[in-house]
């Protein structure tokens, strides 16, 4: 109890005082009560993840009632995964906004925003009442807001804004549907009232209830159709937000859909079928429109489509495990989508806060302007990579540990299934494979045409390292990356708590499945990275005496200049993008060298989402003619809009005037 | 480990019967098999020319790659023998293990900035992309055949009895046979003699490579043709000894090797831009095999 108290306190301290002290001092006020708060509500979620529920009342109001604030293991765990993320962002934010000292004010907003984000997060994961949970949400969606048009003054970032806040509010709408669904039916605001409604109501009912949370959620986590918002956010916002948004924002969703499966007791099965069809179609999607971005961070934004994608095949599975009865399927399944949270989570905000030091030291964004960044950045080069490395779900990272658990759980739930699970589990492996195989061509091009070769445009400036500030929290999120990757079996019996909440009691917590391969893979990641380095080591011994010399690329017989020669990002993919055209929306501009004197040649492509020209624009367009109808209404004189407010007023004084009369009248005949 | 042995074995002439088929084939008398493995110990005894454009990538790049095959062999079993490395789910870690040697192979491709190079790179990223669908699905149709999944078990308990099983192992192979022809850029997919580098893919990426790196890409060539060979020679193991198997594995290794040579020796190589299509049909040689699987387990009765 204290500690909601210290909690509530600390936040209302540091944002009345944030607006009143120096720039300088802005940021560590910040960075110090985020500390404090993690600090403070991870002492509760650490509690909790060891398997203790931990419940409090709040008073609360007339309106909503006694606040129930329960932490379960899956709050717990989500806690923490926030906390740390919001840490490395804030540490690393303190840094990345020196650029920006001249803007005080625009930097205090941005301060308490940054603190509203973290508390409503974690207020999300732990109140359980819907009036206190939907407020939090919204102050999460307002200062997130906040966070995203910190670059007010450029046109794209306020649009970018105004699309996330507009969709937000659809998200709200979904779950604020849910609620007043259940709260008319039970009347009560507590969570536990949803379990109550589902298991007294029919299967469908809780299966369309469960749907209606779910479509509110996946607004949020960005499942497609729902992600249009998230492509234009994450490259608006600094890079530390978009890490956060990324890494945390989004699995908040995530929270709600597993929050929801855990309270509504529903036909696990066919939620089952149906978040595996949509996550595959997200997981595929996601990447392949990814790779053809040419923004750095849209890709990575499109990129975290594409996790939540993987996440949600976790989810499906361990869905239907509990329907189908199948124990390790839902205990694969959960894990898998559990522990891929938390590694998305790092590798993404890893990305991004590299993503942002490129962006400070050339000031583009553009993937074909970029190039040979990686001699002078070299840290950030190498830390690129690893997380390049680790999304892909390459071993020896975190990445693989949570896609295999998601394919041994799809492997083992071949074994006595019948013909309609066989086939969509063949489809999830078809799927992840593809996924797999789409994010390495995603990355080679993103790493390889940012970091390597040479620089395909005139830097300014020439590119410079970013400081230690920027990379200490960056290699924070390393070590925890190596630490998943190599020592998976630790991280994975920390979860057993909130995958036990899933898989009931029939799971021991010591005994998981594929427990062995999950310490037999860290030992093979282990030996793997020994191995490389002993060969590299032996090579060095063996030609340490041997001539080497340095010369220029071959190119075949050609030693000129090649930096506008070399490859660039979009030739890379020009194959795929051949082969993925038909599905995908690409604009093209094309001028051909022509004639006996040719003036200039180019060629342009500008990537759409085509679910965003049938989901958003086309219906938006229909609506807008269907308002365009009335634009006569909007005349521009004075007396029709005194007009429009007479009509107005008689209108609200008399139509219930006019009913009431109605209905004595009919209470006369009916009396005749 | 005694897979592991005989695979190192195997590399050593594997790529020699090639090129000796090759050249009977054209009517040359060729070279020894084991000159391929001579000319890679004489690069390995050679200094190196870097490129001036390239960064540390491109050093620790052939190692990597080097130490991903080596990885994966570890992981292929001998019938019932297991491999060094055998646990549930392997294959999966097998698959993913010689992806990071891909992906390093690419970036090093790209650190050369050179112009050439990107162009196999992104074909290599393309190819093999379309080929890891097809090795899962055909996995996991194995794996529900025999109700299990790790190499080792899948192989142990893998035997033919009805028709349709001679069918799945036929179409298995195939598909294997194309996934190694594709992971190794061989004929039909990439022809490695070709002299234009516009129409190389792996050849192309490996250009700036020379000494003890060349050596180690080119031996790792050898090693994986060696690998894919075992793979194929464990679907008609099942568990007999070992001086049962030996032989069997020595012989489908030939067969493998002479197959490739014979192939590499008559047919053209395929469009360039009609391959992703190509390889991306193998996944559905892989799905006939799931309902080959199916229609064993009597899931249509």
């Amino acid at each position: 109890m204290q500690i909601i108290t210290a909690f509530i306190l600390i936040i209302l301290l540091t944002i009345l005082l944030i607006p009143f002290i120096s720039v300088k001092w802005k940021g560590i006020v910040t960075v110090t009560a985020v500390i404090v708060i993690a600090v403070l509500s991870s002492i509760i979620a650490v509690k909790s993840l060891s398997g203790k529920q931990i419940e409090y009342l709040l008073p609360g109001s007339l309106v909503t009632g006694e606040i129930p604030v329960r932490v379960d293991a899956l709050s717990g765990f989500f806690i923490l995964v926030i906390n740390f993320t919001i840490l490395t962002g804030a540490f690393y934010g303190l840094q990345y906004m020196k650029a920006y000292r001249n803007q005080k004010a625009n930097l205090s907003l941005h301060c308490i925003s940054f603190i509203l984000v973290q508390a409503s997060l974690i207020s999300i994961c732990s109140l359980q009442n819907s009036i206190a949970f939907l407020i939090a949400w919204e102050i999460m969606a307002l200062s997130s807001f906040i966070l995203i048009i910190f670059e007010h003054n450029k046109s794209d970032t306020l649009n970018a804004g105004i699309n996330f806040l507009i969709q937000s509010h659809i998200c709200i709408m979904f779950l604020m549907l849910g609620f007043i669904w259940v709260a008319l039916k039970m009347n009560s605001f507590d969570f536990r009232a949803i379990t109550a409604y589902s298991t007294s109501n029919s299967l469908l009912t809780g299966f369309a209830l469960f749907f209606c949370f779910f479509i509110g959620f996946a607004i949020k986590a960005g499942f497609v159709p729902f992600h249009t918002w998230l492509p234009y956010a994450h490259p608006a916002a600094p890079s530390h937000v978009s890490g956060i948004m990324s890494g945390v924002i989004i699995k908040i969703g995530i929270y709600g859909i597993l929050r929801m499966l855990l309270v509504i007791k529903s036909d696990y099965l066919l939620i089952g079928y149906v978040i595996l069809f949509i996550s595959i179609l997200t997981g595929i999607y996601g990447v392949m429109l990814a790779i053809i971005q040419h923004n750095l961070k849209r890709l990575l934004a499109y990129h975290s489509i594409e996790n939540i994608g993987i996440i949600g095949i976790g989810i499906g599975l361990g869905c239907i495990g509990i329907g189908k009865g199948n124990n390790v399927l839902t205990v694969l399944g959960f894990a898998g989508a559990l522990l891929h949270t938390l590694n998305h989570s790092l590798f993404k905000s890893l990305l991004f806060y590299g993503a942002g030091n490129v962006y400070q030291a050339t000031h583009t964004m553009d993937i074909e302007k970029l190039g040979g960044v990686g001699k002078p950045m070299s840290h950030t080069a190498f830390l690129f990579l690893i997380a390049s490395l680790a999304i892909c779900g390459l071993p020896p990272f975190n990445g693989f540990v949570s896609e295999f658990l998601i394919y041994n759980g799809m492997f083992t739930g071949l074994q006595g299934s019948d013909k309609a699970l066989l086939s969509w589990i063949v489809c999830g492996l078809f799927g992840l494979a593809l996924i797999g195989g789409l994010a390495m061509l995603c990355f080679t091009k993103a790493f390889g045409s940012v970091f390597l070769g040479t620089a395909r445009h005139q830097f300014h400036r020439a590119p410079k390292e970013a400081g230690v500030g920027k990379l200490i929290p960056m290699y924070a999120v390393v070590f925890l990356i190596m630490a998943i990757g190599l020592f998976p079996k630790v991280f994975i019996s920390a979860f057993s708590k909130p995958v036990s909440l899933f898989a009931g009691n029939n799971f021991s917590p010591g005994h998981l499945p594929a427990g062995d391969a999950l310490s037999m893979i860290g030992i093979c990641s282990a030996a793997f990275i020994l191995l490389a380095g002993l060969i590299y080591f032996i090579k060095r011994r063996m030609t340490v005496n041997k001539p080497v010399e340095f010369n220029t690329t071959w190119g075949c017989g050609y030693t000129g200049s090649t930096e506008k020669m070399q490859y660039t990002a979009s030739s890379f993919i020009r194959a795929y993008r051949k082969l993925a055209e038909p599905l995908l929306s690409i604009h093209k501009k094309k001028k051909e060298i022509e004639g006996i004197f040719p003036e200039k040649g180019g060629q342009e492509t500008h990537p759409y989402d085509k679910a965003e020209k049938w989901f958003i624009d086309f219906p938006l367009q229909l609506l807008k003619r269907f308002f365009n109808r009335f634009t006569f209404l909007q005349n521009g004189n004075l007396q029709f809009y005194i007009l429009y407010g007479v009509v107005f007023i008689t209108l609200v004084l008399g139509i219930p005037f006019a009913v009431e009369y109605i209905k004595t009248l009919f209470k006369f005949l009916n009396t005749i | 480990m005694i897979s592991f042995i005989l695979i190192i074995l195997t590399s050593l002439f594997f790529g020699g019967i090639i090129i000796r088929i090759k050249s009977i084939a054209s009517g040359r008398k060729g070279p020894g098999i084991f000159q391929p493995v001579k000319d890679i110990i004489r690069l390995f005894k050679k200094g190196a020319v870097y490129s001036k454009t390239t960064s540390f990538i491109f050093q620790i790049a052939p190692s990597i790659y080097f130490a991903s095959v080596i990885m994966a062999i570890m992981i292929i079993p001998l019938g019932e023998y297991k491999g060094v490395i055998s646990f549930e789910g392997d294959f999966v870690f097998f698959a993913y293990v010689l992806g990071v040697g891909k992906f390093f192979n690419i970036i090093s491709a790209l650190d050369t900035g050179s112009s050439f190079e990107g162009m196999g790179a992104s074909r290599e990223a393309l190819f093999s992309m379309f080929a890891e669908p097809a090795f899962f699905i055909l996995m996991g149709s194995l794996a529900l055949l025999t109700g299990h999944i790790s190499f080792q078990e899948i192989f142990a308990s893998l035997h033919f009895g009805s028709y349709i099983s001679y069918i799945i192992g036929v179409l298995a192979t195939f598909v294997l046979v194309m996934i190694t022809l594709v992971e190794n850029s061989r004929m039909p997919i990439d022809d490695p003699k070709t002299h234009l580098e516009l129409t190389m893919v792996h050849e192309v990426m490996i250009l700036d490579n020379s000494g003890f790196d060349l050596g180690m890409i080119l031996y790792a060539t050898n090693l994986k043709f060696a690998m894919y060979g075992a793979l194929i020679a464990n679907l008609f193991m099942g568990s007999f000894p070992l001086y049962i198997t030996i032989p069997i594995f020595f012989g489908m290794q030939m067969i493998f090797a002479i197959t490739i040579g014979l192939l590499e020796s008559f047919t053209a190589r395929f469009r360039m831009n009609h391959n992703a299509q190509y390889i991306l049909a193998l996944s559905s040689v892989s799905l006939l095999i799931f309902l080959g699987v199916l229609l064993i387990l009597g899931q249509f009765s």
